[in-house]
C-alpha cells in the first residue's frame, strides 16, 4: 500500500468509520499549495496569510509548501515568487504566459488546473476573493474534487486529512468539513482571517516553470476596461490598522460624520453594519462581516452595534474591540475587549477630543523635528 | 432568447436560533425566503427578457416545499417554474448539487429550448460558498461571469455580452459570448413587485416537478452523499471569551472623563499603538 513516507500509518482506531482506502490514483498526491493571487501586477495580501498557513500545515505533515503563480512574463511575477520565499514557500511553480495578464476565468482554470494534474498536491489552498473563488469553483468541479469555501481554521488531522473549519448557518455555528477519497483538497481563505505571518529575507528558492499553452482564439471573454475602486479611497478597509464603525444606533445618516471623523482623527478607516448598508447610508464595500468585509485591525471601535454574530465573525480578529452602546446587554459586550454603556451620539464627539489631546503631545514634537 | 434562473429556498438565517445545550439549529417557525441574492439574478434576467424577448424559466432543487419560492418566482414574472426534488438528493455538497442543476438545466434545454443566460445569485445566505455558480458552467461548458453588477449590452445578433463584474479593487468590463453564466451581485436591480396579472398567472400555474429520472440524471451515485466529496465531521457552536469587557464606569461622570478614561485604557492594552497612531495621524491629515 503506498502510504505517506513521512508519516507513521494513522492510530488503528482513527475514523476508520469514515475513511476509506484513499483511491489508488491519488495515493502520490503529496505537498501543500497556495494559489498567489496577483492584482495588476501586486501579490494580494491574502496569499502571504494563505503561505502562513500552509507552512504550518506542510510542517505538520512533512511535505513541502509552493507557491502557484499564473502570470505574464516579467517582473511582477518574478518578484512574486521571491516574496513567496520569504513567507515561507520551497519552491514555486510558475507558469508565464502574456495571456495570464489579467484574470479570466478560462486561461486561469485551465492552467491551475493542468498544473495539479501534472505535480499533484494534496492541499490546494485559495483566497476568498472574487478572484479566487471565482476560480476555485471552476478547478474543483474539473477536478471532482471537495472545496470548502470560507474557512476560518485550518489543520491536519492525526491521519494527515485537511480538518477545514467554516462558519456555517450565518456564522450561528462552525462545522468541520473534510475531502476524504478525493485529491487535492481544495479550501479557500478569506483576506484578514488568518495572521500575516513575519516576512523573512529567505534567498530564492527552486522556481519550477510549467509549460502551458492556450491560444487567444479559443479565449471567449476579453477584459475591455478596468474601472478602479482608488477614487473613492476605500480600498483598504480590511488591512487598516484603525477601524471606527457605526450601526444603526446611531440613529440617522448624519450622525456617521461622527465616525468619519474619529477615524480621520487617529488615521482610521471607517465602517459600518449591514443595515446603514441597506438603508443606503454608506456603500456596500464599507459593510464589515459576514457578508462584508473581515478586518483584522489593531483597534476596533464600534459604536451603536449590536453585535450580531453576522457581524462578530467580520471582527473577531481585531487585537482590541472597543464597543459604545447604550444597551448593557448588548451581544457586543460578549466579545468586546473593552465597554462602555453610554449613547454613542454624544460620546463620540468626546472621544475624538479625547484622542486629539492624547496625540497632539508627540505630533507637536514632530513637528518641531 | 432563454433564461434559466436558479434559485434557492433559504432559512432566514437572520431569525435562526442556535439550542444553547444541543447545538442544533432551532428550525422551527423559522421563516423561509428566496436567497436575497437570487431575486437580483431573477431581476435582472426578467430585464433582459423585457428589454429583448424570450421566456424566464426558474429552477430549483429542494424539498417539496420549495415549491413556495419558485410560486413567488412566477408572481415577480417568471414564464415557467421547475422543481427538481428527489431524496437522493439529500446531502449534496456543492458539486453534487451544481451535477444535478447542471442535468436538469440540460433538460430544460432539450424541452423548452437551449438558454442563451443561466442567472444565479452570487452566494447564498446559508451556505455562503459561491461555489455552484461556477459548478454548474463548468459542467455545461458554459462561459461563467461571476460577481455581475450589471449586465451593460447584449447584441443577439452576434451573440455578445458586455457585463461589469465586481473584482478586488474595483470593476472590470468584460466582453464575452452567449451562451453563458453569470452569477448577480446584490444591490444590482430594484427588484419588482410584479403585476396583477402575474400574481394571477402565478397562483393557477403548474409548477413541473421532475424527481432525478425525470431530469434525466443516470448516475445517481454523482447525486446527494454520494455525490459529495466532502463530508461534515463535526458541528459546534463558536467558544465564547471567557473574560467579559473590561467596563468604563460612566456613573456620575463628565462625558470628557469617561472619554479620557477610555482612550488611557485603549493605550493601556495597546502600548505600542500610541505612537503608531501619534505618527500615522500626521500623515492622514
Ligand atoms: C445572511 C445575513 C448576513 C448578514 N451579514 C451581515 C454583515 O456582514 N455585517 C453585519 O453587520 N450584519 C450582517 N447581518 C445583519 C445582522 O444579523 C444584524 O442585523 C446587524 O449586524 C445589526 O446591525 P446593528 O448592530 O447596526 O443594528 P441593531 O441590531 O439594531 O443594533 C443597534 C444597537 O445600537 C444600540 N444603540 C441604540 N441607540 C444607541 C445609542 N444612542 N448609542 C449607542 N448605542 C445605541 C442598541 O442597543 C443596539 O445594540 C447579516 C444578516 C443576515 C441574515
Amino acid at each position: 500500500m503506498g502510504t505517506r513516507k513521512s508519516k507513521a500509518p494513522p492510530p488503528a482506531q482513527a475514523r476508520a468509520s469514515m475513511k476509506k482506502d484513499l483511491p489508488e490514483q491519488f495515493r502520490d498526491y503529496r505537498h501543500v499549495w497556495v494559489f498567489m493571487e496577483l492584482e495588476r501586477g501586486h501579490v494580494h495580501p491574502v496569499s502571504f496569510e494563505l503561505l502562513g498557513e500552509g507552512r504550518r500545515l506542510a510542517d505538520q505533515l512533512g511535505v513541502q509548501l509552493a507557491g502557484i503563480i499564473l502570470g505574464p512574463p516579467g517582473d511582477s511575477t518574478l518578484h512574486a515568487a521571491a516574496e513567496a520565499f520569504a513567507y515561507g514557500a520551497d519552491l514555486v511553480y510558475l507558469v508565464e504566459e502574456p495571456l495570464l495578464t489579467d484574470y479570466r476565468n478560462e486561461p486561469f482554470a485551465n492552467a491551475l488546473t493542468d498544473l495539479v494534474i501534472t505535480h499533484k498536491p494534496e492541499i490546494l489552498l485559495l483566497g476568498a476573493t472574487t478572484l479566487g473563488r471565482d476560480l476555485a469553483g471552476s478547478v474543483a468541479t474539473t477536478l471532482l474534487t471537495g472545496l470548502t469555501a470560507d474557512c476560518t481554521g485550518l489543520d491536519v488531522d492525526e491521519d494527515g486529512s485537511l480538518a477545514a473549519t467554516r462558519p456555517t448557518f450565518g456564522g450561528s455555528l462552525l462545522c468541520t468539513i473534510y475531502t476524504l477519497n478525493c485529491r487535492p483538497q481544495m479550501a479557500t481563505v478569506r483576506p484578514r482571517v488568518m495572521r500575516m505571518p513575519q516576512r523573512s529575507n529567505k534567498p530564492i528558492g527552486r522556481v519550477i516553470r510549467h509549460d502551458w499553452r492556450m491560444l487567444e482564439e479559443d479565449i471567449v471573454t476579453k477584459v475591455v476596461g478596468f474601472l478602479s475602486d482608488d477614487r473613492s479611497g476605500n480600498a483598504n478597509l480590511a488591512y487598516a490598522d484603525v477601524v471606527v464603525a457605526g450601526g444603526l444606533g446611531l440613529s440617522n445618516a448624519e450622525n456617521l460624520l461622527l465616525i468619519k471623523d474619529l477615524a480621520l482623527t487617529i488615521g482610521g478607516d471607517y465602517g459600518c453594519s449591514r443595515p446603514l448598508v441597506q438603508k443606503g447610508w454608506m456603500p456596500a464595500d464599507r459593510q464589515i462581516g459576514q457578508t462584508g468585509k473581515t478586518i483584522r485591525p489593531k483597534l476596533y471601535i464600534a459604536a451603536g452595534i449590536s453585535g450580531a454574530v453576522q457581524h462578530r465573525v467580520g471582527v473577531e480578529g481585531a487585537d482590541l474591540i472597543v464597543a459604545i452602546n447604550t444597551d448593557p446587554h448588548a451581544p457586543i459586550f460578549d466579545f468586546a475587549h473593552v465597554g462602555v454603556v453610554t449613547d454613542a451620539v454624544s460620546f463620540l464627539p468626546a472621544l475624538t477630543e479625547a484622542f486629539t489631546r492624547r496625540l497632539a503631545p508627540a505630533n507637536r514634537l514632530r513637528l518641531v523635528n | 432568447m432563454h433564461i434559466v434562473v436558479c434559485i434557492k429556498q433559504v432559512p432566514d438565517s437572520a431569525q435562526i436560533r442556535v439550542h444553547p445545550v444541543t447545538n442544533t439549529i432551532m428550525r422551527q417557525g423559522v421563516p423561509t425566503i428566496i436567497n436575497p441574492y437570487d431575486l437580483f439574478a431573477l431581476e435582472q434576467a426578467l430585464q433582459v427578457r423585457d428589454h429583448h424577448g424570450g421566456e424566464v424559466t426558474v429552477l430549483t432543487m429542494g424539498p417539496p416545499m420549495a415549491e413556495e419560492s419558485l410560486r413567488k418566482a412566477l408572481t415577480y414574472g417568471a414564464d415557467r417554474a421547475i422543481l427538481l426534488t428527489d431524496r437522493h438528493f439529500a446531502g449534496s455538497d456543492t458539486l453534487a448539487t451544481s451535477f444535478a442543476l447542471s442535468q436538469a438545466i440540460a433538460k430544460i434545454g432539450n424541452s423548452f429550448g437551449s438558454p442563451d443566460i443561466v442567472f444565479t445569485g452570487k452566494q447564498t445566505i446559508d451556505g455562503d460558498t459561491a461555489q455552484v455558480g461556477p459548478g454548474i458552467a463548468k459542467r455545461l461548458d458554459l462561459v461563467q461571469l461571476t460577481y455581475v453588477a450589471k449586465v451593460t449590452s447584449i447584441d443577439l445578433r452576434t451573440r455578445a455580452i458586455t457585463v461589469e463584474r465586481r473584482s478586488e479593487g474595483g470593476t472590470h468590463v468584460l466582453k464575452s459570448e452567449l451562451p453563458c453564466l453569470i452569477t448577480m451581485l446584490e444591490g444590482s436591480n430594484a427588484i419588482r413587485r410584479g403585476s396583477l396579472d402575474d400574481a394571477l398567472r402565478a397562483a393557477r400555474s403548474e409548477i413541473v416537478k421532475w424527481n432525478a429520472v425525470e431530469a434525466g440524471i443516470e448516475d445517481i451515485t454523482k447525486c446527494g452523499l454520494r455525490g459529495s466529496p466532502t463530508v461534515v465531521k463535526r458541528v459546534f457552536a463558536p467558544t465564547p471569551r471567557e473574560q467579559k469587557a473590561v467596563q468604563i464606569d460612566t456613573v456620575e461622570k463628565a462625558v470628557q472623563d469617561v472619554a479620557n478614561e477610555l482612550v488611557t485604557s485603549i493605550f493601556a492594552h495597546q502600548p505600542a499603538l500610541e505612537h503608531e497612531l501619534s505618527s500615522t495621524r500626521s500623515v492622514s491629515r
